[in-house]
Formats: structure tokens, C-alpha cells, sequence
């Protein structure tokens, strides 16, 4: 079942004066539960791709379907609601709520979504478990290392139930161990409950792990191949 | 709902060091506005009780054209007020008065004079006249109380005579010798240089009035509640050739010179406001641009940019309610205690207020109204710069956001 599905999609800056195709007539799908790697050098688009895949920007031409729905005439409140419905985010940064703990940043996502107390409480546990941080759930991100936290962000991407998990460089501020660990976390989150991640990244490791990788080059795509 | 509050409230906290500098500027704001008020109001009470205690009252039933021409002439028989039924929860207490000028002698010496006839018991009680003794007895039957202003001036001492000369009921001359029982200081400049107190029947009689009176004046509960009493009075008149006027009537220059300094006083408050505001707003200012990326990933995963603004605005209430009561809590204590101690001024200052007609006190009023004024005025302040944060976000684009 295809969770994405972009066609002929690009991004152009500064269409009046000097045109910049940042993204350049992009055409691909992605099937649900795969474990897929954007790669290329530094400035080809992949920031900005995953951007228009998770509704944070929009495209020039093209068209992006999450789901089968297309997300391209959506208002910005109506793309803020699907985002928290249906996509998880990782950013580079980790980029939690720096005054709650991390129970609490997990759970700030099931606050949006109206979720019940009961829900957000056993769902929270549960992540909280099986990112092997249950220990630090009443500690907040300034008492927590890189690879802990990066542990928080990606519970609180998946606590909303997303189709997919979008993850920026997820691996950018983390050292070895630590990004082995959370490729560890993803990867049996990925096999054994078929949660579709896609991330881009320069990181090596995070590319041996991948079973799909997408290189981008100046905004195009040069190669697709699973691995 | 409890999680934004929640929210809000360690946001408050996170940079510490900001959170007081802007809630002691408001606080220290709300402090000063709410003293400037309490003297101001409090001085305006004292003013108004003074000139009704010892003028007007808050209500004065006259004979109808006695306002108009205040002359003995126009007094009236104190036996038509007997038939009428004046009490009144809101009404504390009503004296007879008699009023009249004279020329007052003594020796060489020789002052216009303001006689005051009144029932030294009643008058004991309604503006504390035997409080103002400084010397002699205050009860006398067919002495007078002199003001010490005017008792210098004259010379005169507890147990001089005095000599009165002036107009009687329709025209009689009236003139009379009467010993100095008791020396009286006013707090009222005018009152003390020239004011002369005696008994309501020894006045009476010596303007060949009997039983007339020139005003009934009537004490409230509340000074400011005169219209209603007035209509209920008015009522109680009908066909008689008696009126009864509200002491704004009565002293409008009293009036215009509290509304002057009222509005006087809030040309300082708004710049005084205007100085908060901008710390206020350079405050909202830091709070946004600073969290532009933090509000920007809250948006990417999934929270609307209304939700946003929410927590951005508990956060603004929160910290404005910080400043308002610690301005408030600052403030009771010094009112309360000004309340019951006023400041009396002495030397240059109490002279310069003398010399304006004013006593020489600042007198604060505790009144609710003072802090909810000032609370209420920076909460308006508040919201008012609190668009800009509003619209901040309410604009924020994402990728913008996500790369500052």
C-alpha cells in the first residue's frame, strides 16, 4: 500500500526574478514499512523534499498524496491537523519541549489529538519502553543526553500513530554509540510493527541501514535502488 | 487545557532573570499608580468630607431663593423641618445651621466675620467642631468659639469680649457683646481666619430670627450617592418652599478642581503607562523572536498555529498577573498604613497648601477600586501590545521559522 506518492513535484525559489529549481520534476512512491534513505551532498534538496512530503512547504508543480490524499490544496490549518494526524517528524535537533520531561513530550502530541488520560498514559509507557528510556520518563531534554533525547523525539513521532516518520538528519548530532542505538530502536520499530520511516542523511551508517535508497542531485533524482 | 497552563507557566520560568525584571516593572508601575491614586482619591475625600462636615453637608435643605441670594432673609423656620420624616438609612446624621457675616471688634481692631449658629451637641458629632478646640470650653450658652486665625488678628483670648455688628431679620440691626469661651484651629484655611461658632438660639438672637435657620445640612453614608438621596428628599418637599441641593451643587469649584486633578494625575499615570508598556512590549518582543524556531517546530508537528497563540497568551496573562500582584501586595501595606496615618506636611509645604485653601495633610483612601484600576489598566495595556505577538504567529511561515 503506498503511504506516499509524488508526481512530477518541484520546487522553484524566486520564480519571478531568478528561478532556482531546488526540486526538480520528482516522481516517486513510498510503500508502507519501508526503510528508505534519501542521500546526496550538502544543498541537492533533500531538506526540502522531505519539507513538501511532510506538508511544512509547498510545492511549485507536482503533487504530493499521503494516503491517497492529496495535501496540495489543503489550508495551512487543515495541513497543521493532517500533519498531527498522520506524519511523526525527527528533527536533526531533537527539538522537544524544553520545559517538559520527556513522559510529558510524548504526550503533548495525544494532547493535541484530544486523546482520553488512559490512552496517552499507556501509549507514553509503552514508547517509553521500547525505546529502552523508561527510566529518564520524569527528566526533562537539558538532563538527558543527544541519544536519549533523540529517543524522546522519535517516541513523540510515533505516539501520534503516524502513516510514516519523517526523520531530518536524525543521526547529525550523535556519536556512534548512540546512533547505533536509535538505528537499532527504528529498525526493529520498522520490521517488527511495519512503521515506514524515510530520512535523509549523509550519515554512512544510517545509509548501510536503509533498504531503499534515493540519491538526490541538484534537485534531481539520480538513482532509486533497494538494497 | 491544564497542560498549556502547564505549559505557560514553566515557559514563564525558563528565563528567569527576564520574568522578574518585567514583572517588578510592572509591579513597581501598579505600586506607584496605586499611591498616586489612594492620595489622590484620599485627598479628594478629605477635602469633600471637610467642606461637608463644615459647610454644606453632602444634601442642604434651604428655603428655595437662599442659593441664589444667601442672605438672612432667606432663612427659614427650623419648625417646618419637625413635620417632615427624614429618616433614611443612607442619611448618618442632619444639623440646623445659621449662618451670617458681621463686622467683629475687639479694641482697635475691627474683621469681617462669617457667624456659624449651630447646636454645639450635634455639631460635636457631625464636624467634630469640639475636636478643633485648643483652648477654653466648648460648651458655652452665650459665648462664642472663635477661629485662632481670626482671634489673632483681633487680639482676643479665652475670656475677652468680643464686639458682633451686622444686618438682622429684615433689616433690624443687630449688634451684641459676647465673652470668647474657647479658641477653635480648622484644618480649612478659610475656616480659620475667619470663623466665629456660636450657639444656634445666642445666634437667633442676635439677628432677631427666632427659630430660623438658613440650611439643614445632611450627612451620607456614601458622598457620592446624592442624586438618589436628593430625588428621595425632593419628594419628601413637595409643596413646601424648601429645596435641597447635593454638595456638588453647592461647591462646584470644589468639583472642578478634583476633576482637574483627577485628569491631571492620569496624564501622569499614562506616562507613566507609556514606560511600562514599552518594557512590556520589548519583553513580547524578545519572547517571539527568540522562540520563532521553538514556535515554529510546534507548529510543524502538529500544533495549529491558534494553539499556538493560546499558549503564547496564557504565558502573557500569566506574567502580566505575576507583576499586577506583586504590585498589589507591595502597595496594601503602605496604603493601609497611610490610610490610618496620614502624612501631615509641615514648614514650607504645609504653608504652600494654606496658602491654596487646602490642609496641610496627604491623606490616602483604601479603596478596592484603586487596585483594580491599575490592574485593570495594565491588563488593557497588555492586551493591546499583546496583538503584536498575536500576529507574529498568527504570519509565521514554517520554513521560515525552522531556519532561524
Amino acid at each position: 500500500m503506498k503511504v506516499i506518492e509524488l508526481k512530477n513535484l518541484s520546487k522553484i525559489y524566486n520564480p519571478d526574478t531568478i528561478p532556482v529549481r531546488a526540486i526538480n520534476d520528482v516522481t516517486l512512491s513510498v510503500e508502507e514499512g519501508e526503510f528508505t534513505a534519501i542521500v546526496g551532498p550538502s544543498g541537492c534538496g533533500k531538506t526540502t523534499l522531505l519539507n513538501m512530503i511532510g506538508g511544512l512547504d509547498i510545492s511549485s508543480e507536482g503533487s504530493v498524496d499521503i494516503g491517497g490524499v492529496s495535501i496540495n490544496e489543503m489550508s495551512e490549518s487543515e495541513l497543521t491537523t493532517f500533519r498531527l494526524q498522520h506524519i511523526g517528524f525527527v528533527f536533526q535537533a531533537y527539538n522537544l519541549i524544553p520545559v517538559l520531561t520527556a513522559k510529558e513530550n510524548i504526550e503533548f502530541i495525544m494532547v493535541l489529538q484530544n486523546r482520553d488520560a488512559k490512552t496517552m498514559q499507556e501509549r507514553s509507557d509503552d514508547l517509553l519502553d521500547r525505546m529502552g528510556i523508561k527510566d529518564q520518563r520524569d527528566r526533562r531534554p537539558s538532563e538527558l543526553s543527544g541519544g536519549q533525547q533523540q529517543r524522546v523525539a522519535v517516541a513523540r513521532a510515533l505516539a501520534s500513530r503516524p502513516k510514516f516518520v519523517l526523520a531530518d538528519e536524525p543521526t547529525a548530532n550523535l556519536d556512534s554509540g548512540s546512533t547505533e542505538a536509535l538505528l537499532d530502536t527504528m529498525a526493529k520499530l520498522n520490521k517488527e510493527e511495519k512503521i515506514t520511516f524515510i530520512f535523509s542523511t549523509h550519515d554512512q551508517r544510517v545509509i548501510d541501514r536503509a533498504k531503499r535508497i534515493i540519491k538526490l542531485v541538484d534537485g534531481e533524482i539520480v538513482s532509486d535502488e533497494p538494497r | 487545557m491544564i497542560l498549556y497552563i502547564k505549559l505557560a507557566w514553566r515557559n514563564v520560568w525558563r528565563s528567569k532573570k527576564r520574568t522578574w525584571i518585567t514583572a517588578s516593572s510592572i509591579a513597581f508601575s501598579v505600586f506607584f499608580a496605586c499611591l498616586m491614586q489612594s492620595s489622590q482619591l484620599g485627598s479628594y475625600d478629605n477635602m469633600i468630607d471637610n467642606s461637608a462636615r463644615f459647610f454644606t453637608g453632602h444634601l442642604g435643605i434651604h428655603q428655595v431663593d437662599f442659593w441664589e441670594d444667601q442672605i438672612i432673609d432667606n432663612s427659614f423656620d427650623q419648625q417646618a423641618l419637625f413635620e417632615l420624616d427624614l429618616t433614611n438609612p443612607s442619611i448618618l446624621m442632619g444639623v440646623p445651621r445659621l449662618s451670617s457675616f458681621a463686622l467683629a471688634s475687639h479694641g482697635d481692631r475691627t474683621k469681617g466675620a462669617a457667624l456659624f449658629g449651630v447646636s454645639l451637641e450635634e455639631e460635636a458629632a457631625f464636624s467634630y467642631l469640639e475636636r478643633k478646640l485648643i483652648k477654653g470650653d466648648y460648651n458655652t450658652e452665650r459665648g462664642v468659639l472663635m477661629a485662632a486665625g481670626l482671634a489673632a488678628n483681633l487680639n482676643l483670648n479665652v475670656g475677652d469680649t468680643l464686639v458682633l455688628m451686622g444686618q438682622g431679620y429684615h433689616g433690624v440691626n443687630a449688634a451684641g457683646k459676647y465673652s470668647v469661651t474657647g479658641i477653635l484651629k480648622f484644618p480649612i484655611p478659610a475656616l480659620n481666619q475667619g470663623a466665629i461658632y456660636l450657639p444656634l438660639e445666642t445666634l437667633q438672637e442676635f439677628l432677631s430670627a427666632p427659630n430660623m435657620i438658613s440650611s439643614y445640612s445632611i450627612l451620607l453614608e456614601d458622598s457620592q450617592d446624592t442624586e438618589g438621596m436628593k430625588a428621595h428628599i425632593e419628594t419628601i418637599l413637595k409643596g413646601k418652599e424648601l429645596g435641597v441641593m447635593t454638595w456638588q451643587e453647592m461647591l462646584p469649584d470644589l468639583v472642578s478642581s478634583i476633576e482637574l486633578d483627577y485628569y491631571g494625575g492620569w496624564v501622569i499615570l499614562i506616562i507613566l503607562y507609556v514606560v511600562i508598556g514599552f518594557g512590556i512590549f520589548g519583553t513580547f518582543l524578545m519572547m517571539i523572536k527568540e522562540r520563532t524556531y521553538e514556535l515554529g517546530i510546534l507548529n510543524a508537528i502538529g500544533m495549529t498555529k491558534r494553539r499556538v497563540q493560546i499558549m503564547v497568551a496564557i504565558e502573557i496573562f500569566l506574567l502580566i498577573f505575576l507583576g499586577v500582584l506583586l504590585g498589589v501586595l507591595m502597595a496594601t501595606p503602605i496604603i493601609l498604613y497611610f490610610w490610618s496615618n496620614p502624612i501631615l506636611l509641615s514648614g514650607d509645604a504645609a504653608l504652600a497648601m494654606e496658602k491654596f485653601g487646602y490642609e496641610p495633610i496627604i491623606p490616602f483612601a483604601l479603596n478596592f477600586k484603586i487596585f483594580y484600576n491599575q490592574g485593570i489598566s495594565i491588563f488593557i495595556i497588555a492586551l493591546f501590545l499583546a496583538i503584536y505577538p498575536m500576529l507574529a504567529i498568527k504570519q509565521m511561515k514554517i520554513i521560515k521559522a525552522l531556519k532561524e
